[in-house]
C-alpha cells in the first residue's frame, strides 16, 4: 500500500466516479445551509422539479442576517431572505434551526457543538469559512450557490483533487499568545493566495497540544490564504470533544467511529506537495494594521513602510491599505486608539473565546467612548456564558451582551461601523467596508480584543495579565 | 447556463492584487433571493461615495469604459466570501469573462458554473492587457474559448484551461445532469457508508 495523506485517505474514500479527463464526483455526507446562499439554489431545483437528495444530512440555520440585540427586529429583505429558508426547508424536508431554537447558531459553531461535525467525513457549506470543521480531520470546503444546488440535488460535488501543504508548526506557544495570533503568524509566512489550490493539512507538536476550539480558529482562517480546506487529524483530544454531543454516534457505532478515525492520519512517508514551518516560539500577541488578514505586526510594533516593500503588486496593496485604515508608516499599535471592539464570530465566538475575553474584563472596566460588542457564536454558546456567570462580568465592564449571530463580522443586521470608525475585532476578515461601509478594522485575539476595549487603544495583553498577578 | 464561445467587448482595467468579493459586491445586497439585479451594486463602495455620488475616478465611472465586457485585474481576484453574487453581479453589469494572474479557487468554480469565463494569463500578459486598456480607453479585447485565446490590438495570448471545463462552457452543460448519470455510483457509495456517519435526524438528546 503506498503512503498516503490524511486529506488522501478522506478523497478515496468519498471518492464517487470520475469523469474521464474532468473533475471527480465526490460523495458530501454533511451539507450546512444557512439564509444568504442558498434562496437560489432551492428555487433552481423548483424550476427543474428537484429534490433534496438526502434530507437527513442537511442541516439549515440562521446566522448571517439575524438581529442580535434584545429588541432587534431583522429588515424587511432580511426577513423575506430568513422566511424563504424556512419556507425552502418545510417543503424540502430539510431540518432548520431558526431564530430563537436553543440550537441556532453560526453554521460553523453549531455543526460542531451538536456533534454533527465528525472525523473522515466531508463537508461542505456555501460559505467560505466552512474550513472550520477540518479541524476535526473532516475535508470541509465553502462552496459556491451554483454547487448548493448541485448538492441538494444530487449529494455530491464535482471537484478537481487539489494538492496538499503540510504547515508543520513547533515549538513552545509563549504565554499570551493564542491560537489566533498562530494563525496570523501562518498567514504572514503563506501569504492571501499561497495555499490556493491546496487542502492545507496543519501538524506538529503545537497543533497536537490545542485544544478542539484553538484548531478550529487555526483551520478557520485557511480560506484566508486562498486554501481549499484546512486539516488537523483527529486524536484523542478530538474524540473526547465529540463524545457525548447530541447528534454524536453512541454506543457500537460509536466504538466503530473511534476504530475508524484512528486511522485518519498522513503517513510519515507521504508526500505533500508543499511544506510551510512556522516556529510559534517566535510569536507574540498579533495586530493587523492593513485590509487583508496577512498584513499584520507584533503589538508595540511599528506600522510598515510600503516604500519599503520590493514586490510592486504588495507595495501598492500596502499603500492602499493604510490611506484606507488612515494610518502612516512608523505608526506604534499602542498609539492606535479605538472606537469599537467586536467579541465574536466563526473564528474566535466559542466559549473559551469568551471566557478569555472575561478573564481580561473580571473587574475592570471599559474605556470611555468605545462600544464594545460580546455576540456568542451560539445559542448554546451563550447559555453556557450565562451559566458560567461571564455575561455579568462583560456587562458590569460595560459591554453588550447580545444573541448569537454572524454580527459584526460582516454587517449584515445592525451591527456595523459608521465611516471612519476603527475596530478591535476577533473576526476573520480585515477587508475594506467589511464591517461596515468605510469602517477600520483590525484582527486581534479575543484577550487582545478585551485589553483594548479597556485601554482604548492597542495594549499588550500580557502587560494587563502580568499588572493582575502582581 | 449560457454556453460560452467567443465574446468581444471593451477591456476594463483595474489595476489591484487581491480584489475581495466583499468590495465586488458588498454585504448589504446579498439579502435579495433571486439571481438577477445586483449589477447596479458591482464594486458599490468603489463606485459611489457614502452619500450615492459617482465617483468620477474610478474606471467603471469612465464612459470611455462604459459597457466593458473584459474585466482585466491582478493576483487572486475574488478572494474571501463563497458569495456567487460577486458572479451574479459581474455579469448582470455586462462582464463575459475575467482575465487575472490568479484567481481564488471559490471564486472561479463559480464563474465557471454560471458561464462568466474566468482566464488566467502569466504577468506579462496581464500587464500588457492592463497597459493597453488604460493607454487606450475603449480598445477592445476577443476572448475566444475554441481557440483559448485572448487578443486585443497587436497583442495574442493563449490562455490554459482544463478540457472538461471548457467542454462544459462550450456547451454550456448542466452540471446536475451529468452527475445524475452517476446516480447507481452514488447510491452504492450511500449502501456502504457506515453507521456513524452524520444524520441529523439521530439526534440522542431531544431538540425542543
Amino acid at each position: 500500500m503506498t503512503s498516503r495523506t490524511l486529506f488522501e485517505r478522506i478523497w478515496d474514500g468519498h471518492l464517487v466516479a470520475q469523469e474521464p479527463g474532468g473533475p471527480a464526483v465526490v460523495y458530501v455526507d454533511l451539507h450546512l445551509v444557512h439564509e444568504v446562499t442558498s434562496p437560489q439554489a432551492f428555487e433552481a431545483l423548483r424550476l427543474e422539479r428537484r429534490r433534496v437528495r438526502r434530507p437527513d444530512q442537511v442541516l439549515a440555520t440562521m446566522d448571517h442576517n439575524v438581529p442580535t440585540a434584545a429588541a432587534g427586529a431583522p429588515d424587511e429583505v432580511s426577513r423575506a431572505q430568513m422566511d424563504a429558508l424556512e419556507r425552502n426547508c418545510a417543503e424540502q424536508g430539510v431540518t432548520c434551526f431558526g431564530v430563537g431554537h436553543p440550537w441556532q447558531g453560526i453554521v460553523h459553531v453549531i455543526g460542531p457543538e451538536l456533534g454533527l461535525t465528525l472525523p473522515g467525513t466531508v463537508i461542505v457549506c456555501g460559505d467560505s469559512h466552512t474550513a472550520t470543521h477540518g479541524a476535526f480531520g473532516a475535508f470541509a470546503l465553502g462552496i459556491g450557490t451554483s454547487e448548493v444546488e448541485h448538492v441538494l440535488a444530487t449529494q455530491c460535488l464535482r471537484l478537481a483533487r487539489p494538492r496538499t501543504l503540510d504547515v508543520q508548526i513547533e515549538g513552545d506557544v509563549p504565554f499570551g499568545v493564542t491560537a489566533k495570533d498562530v494563525a496570523l503568524g501562518v498567514l504572514r509566512a503563506v501569504g492571501t493566495s499561497g495555499a490556493a489550490g491546496h487542502v492545507v493539512e496543519y501538524s506538529g507538536d503545537a497543533v497536537r497540544r490545542m485544544s478542539m476550539e484553538e484548531r478550529m480558529t487555526l483551520c478557520n482562517l485557511t480560506i484566508e490564504a486562498g486554501g481549499r480546506a484546512g486539516l488537523v487529524a483527529p486524536d484523542d483530544t478530538t474524540f473526547e470533544y465529540i463524545r457525548g454531543r447530541p447528534f454524536a454516534p453512541t454506543g457500537a457505532a460509536w466504538d466503530a467511529a473511534v476504530a475508524e478515525w484512528r486511522q485518519l492520519r498522513s503517513d510519515a512517508q507521504a508526500g505533500f506537495d508543499a511544506t510551510v514551518s512556522v516556529d510559534v516560539a517566535t510569536l507574540a500577541p498579533t495586530v493587523t494594521w492593513g485590509t487583508n488578514p496577512a498584513q499584520s505586526i507584533p503589538v508595540g510594533g511599528a506600522v510598515p513602510d510600503p516604500a519599503a516593500l520590493s514586490d510592486p503588486a504588495a507595495r501598492d496593496s500596502a499603500q492602499r491599505a493604510l490611506e484606507y485604515m488612515g494610518l502612516t508608516p512608523g505608526t506604534r499599535t499602542n498609539d492606535i486608539a479605538l472606537d469599537a471592539v467586536f467579541i465574536g464570530s466563526c473564528t474566535n465566538g466559542r466559549i473559551e473565546d469568551l471566557r478569555a475575553a472575561a478573564g481580561v474584563l473580571r473587574g475592570r472596566r471599559v474605556h470611555e467612548g468605545v462600544r464594545v460588542l460580546v455576540v456568542p457564536g451560539s445559542a448554546q454558546v451563550k447559555a453556557q456564558a450565562e451559566a458560567e456567570g461571564l455575561d455579568a462580568v462583560f456587562r458590569s465592564a460595560g459591554a453588550e451582551w447580545r444573541s448569537s449571530g454572524c454580527s459584526m463580522c460582516l454587517g449584515m443586521n445592525a451591527d456595523v461601523l459608521q465611516p471612519g470608525e476603527r475596530c478591535a475585532s476577533t473576526s476573520n476578515r480585515n477587508f475594506e467596508g467589511r464591517q461596515g461601509r468605510g469602517g477600520r478594522t483590525h484582527l486581534v485575539s479575543p484577550p487582545m480584543a478585551a485589553a483594548a476595549a479597556v485601554a482604548g487603544r492597542f495594549v499588550d495583553v500580557r502587560e494587563l495579565s502580568e499588572a493582575r498577578a502582581s | 447556463m449560457r454556453p460560452f464561445r467567443c465574446e468581444h467587448g471593451r477591456l476594463v482595467p483595474l489595476d489591484r492584487a487581491d480584489v475581495d468579493t466583499d468590495q465586488i459586491i458588498p454585504k448589504q445586497f446579498l439579502k435579495r433571493i433571486e439571481r438577477t439585479g445586483y449589477g447596479d451594486f458591482l464594486f458599490n463602495d468603489w463606485r459611489y461615495d457614502a452619500g450615492g455620488r459617482s465617483r468620477p475616478d474610478f474606471v467603471l465611472n469612465r464612459p470611455e469604459y462604459a459597457g466593458g465586457a473584459v474585466l482585466v485585474a491582478g493576483r487572486n481576484f475574488g478572494c474571501g466570501s463563497s458569495r456567487e453574487h460577486a458572479v451574479w453581479a459581474l455579469q448582470d453589469h455586462g462582464f463575459r469573462a475575467v482575465v487575472a494572474e490568479s484567481f481564488a479557487d471559490i471564486f472561479r468554480g463559480n464563474a465557471l458554473k454560471s458561464g462568466l469565463l474566468p482566464v488566467t494569463l502569466p504577468p506579462a500578459g496581464v500587464r500588457a492587457l492592463l497597459d493597453l486598456a488604460a493607454q487606450e480607453p475603449g480598445s477592445e479585447g476577443i476572448v475566444d474559448l475554441e481557440e483559448q485565446t485572448v487578443s486585443a490590438g497587436s497583442l495574442r495570448y493563449r490562455f490554459e484551461i482544463d478540457a472538461f471545463e471548457r467542454r462544459c462552457l462550450l456547451d454550456g452543460l448542466d452540471d446536475i445532469a451529468l452527475t445524475l448519470e452517476h446516480s447507481a455510483a452514488i447510491a452504492a457509495h450511500e449502501a456502504g457508508r457506515p453507521a456513524w456517519m452524520p444524520n441529523v435526524r439521530r439526534a440522542a438528546v431531544g431538540s425542543s
